[in-house]
């Protein structure tokens, strides 16, 4: 613009007047195309960045708050491993029937003997096809964890481990000034000598020729 | 990992279809879980504890904690009778395979204190995240998306009860989900499961038949810290003064 109005300048000065009146009329519009440039790019900028958006915003996010709705059902997706001993006792039904006449009658399988699924020993196989290894490549997916199998499906080669009596009752029922006054605690070396709990106690029905009598004094939970 | 030009040109449009599908993540897998019918949370009954860590052995395996870290964890404390506000407090190993003994007799009060995250009604985790990666679901459980999360441990540090940390190989920030994907398919937590004392109980504070709205009628119960007012719904029954 400063050019032009040098330019401008040094045309004659008989048209000065219609020079004032041409920079009123038309070099205010011209000022102003600068502006409505800038705004078009402006605009452009924001179409671009809109459509951008649109495919990089996930479409659940915002559908309960300010983050991806779909997140939630992809936690709640996410394997059991403890299945209950609802599961356990569809087999073991002589074991549950012990067990509910026992002080141990609300204690659950489980939390003994261990979740019923199991992860079998990780194999580190390679991600299957180039789609998927390009995703790891890029990083957009988590490793997978090695699969689940379940002692109910497999009884025969999925087994619990079997629970060493000495460190499994030892943890709950060692005697200490910290524990519930009601609970029942001894002091392993004193109360067997290196006798296995399991040798006297039916870790089932772990009192002492209770095994057929009525309900005893039932800790645990539910 | 070596792609030729032809397997490039292969993959950009199949990654640029896929990419949608990676985003929008799998549909919710418990079509008749309703989020509005629940508002969850957890009671812990301290004088029922017994320290045995089965809450911290169950809660790795189910969700494949990583060793060293923990989503929920046991303190024995101890508080001396002439020290009430400052209790010694020890957690071998998330307190995973008990504790040592303590002898009847000795000075002050031992017990135990499970912890885990309060899933807070009011989470000052959430409030920091700069990314909406973590938030309050519409049933009270406070979950991480870790597609989403940048690692950046703002949440961490924010937390008050120290229950979150950066999970060390996917470097994204984790905590206790309150077992979400049990308790939206009806499955109590696996902490819940193991607790051989039942000193761990779920609690659906909108479920009117849950035994949690008498149990707080006949019991005091407190949360941890409420005078941050972060609204936790980790009820603890018999908690003494010295917890932190």
């Amino acid at each position: 613009m400063n050019q032009k109005c040098l330019r401008s300048q040094h045309r004659s000065q008989d048209n000065f007047g219609r020079r004032v009146k041409g920079r009123l009329l038309m070099g205010g519009l011209k000022d102003a195309g600068h502006l409505f440039r800038f705004l078009g790019l402006f605009v452009i900028a924001f179409l671009v960045f809109w459509v951008i958006r649109g495919y990089v915003v996930p479409k659940s996010f915002g559908e309960y708050g300010h983050y991806r709705g779909a997140a939630i059902g992809e936690i709640a997706a996410h394997p059991v491993k403890f299945a209950g001993h609802q599961a356990c006792e569809q087999c073991h039904t002589d074991i549950a029937d012990t067990k509910t006449k026992g002080a141990h009658a609300h204690v659950n399988c489980e939390a003994c003997h261990g979740a019923i699924f199991q992860r079998l020993p990780a194999a580190a196989a390679p991600p299957a096809n180039l789609y998927q290894r390009l995703l790891a490549f890029a990083g957009l997916q988590m490793p997978a964890d090695p699969p689940l199998v379940s002692h109910a499906d497999d009884p025969m080669s999925v087994k619990p481990v079997k629970p060493d009596s000495a460190v499994l009752c030892a943890r709950c029922h060692t005697a200490s000034a910290a524990k519930p006054k009601g609970f029942p605690q001894v002091d392993p070396a004193e109360h067997s000598s290196g006798v296995p709990c399991a040798t006297c106690h039916n870790p089932h029905s772990p009192v002492i020729g209770s095994d057929s009598g009525t309900t005893t004094k039932a800790g645990g939970a539910k | 990992m070596k792609i030729s030009r032809r397997q490039l040109l292969i993959l950009l449009p199949a990654a640029a279809v896929a990419w949608k599908h990676v985003l929008a993540g799998t549909p919710e897998d418990s079509p008749n879980y309703k989020m509005s019918d629940h508002w969850w949370g957890m009671l812990i009954d301290i004088p029922k504890c017994i320290g045995c860590g089965n809450c911290v052995r169950a809660c790795q395996t189910e969700n494949d904690v990583p060793d060293g870290f923990f989503r929920t964890w046991v303190e024995r404390y101890h508080r001396s009778d002439y020290h009430l506000e400052t209790p010694e407090v020890i957690s071998p190993d998330g307190g995973k395979e008990g504790f040592p003994s303590v002898k009847e007799g000795e000075e002050g009060k031992f017990f135990f204190v499970p912890k885990m995250c309060n899933h807070c009604t009011d989470s000052p985790c959430t409030q920091v995240c700069p990314v909406g990666a973590t938030f309050v679901t519409p049933d009270g459980v406070v979950l991480i998306d870790p597609k989403y999360c940048l690692g950046c441990a703002y949440c961490v540090q924010a937390c008050p009860y120290g229950c979150r940390y950066i999970h060390p190989t996917k470097k994204v920030a984790d905590k206790c989900t309150l077992c979400y994907h049990r308790i939206t398919k009806g499955l109590t937590t696996a902490c819940c499961e193991a607790c051989p004392t039942g000193a761990r109980q779920l609690v659906d504070l909108k479920n009117p038949n849950d035994p949690i709205h008498e149990f707080l009628k006949t019991h005091t119960v407190q949360i941890l810290k409420p005078q941050m007012a972060t609204g936790a719904k980790a009820f603890y029954n018999g908690l003494d003064g010295s917890v932190r």
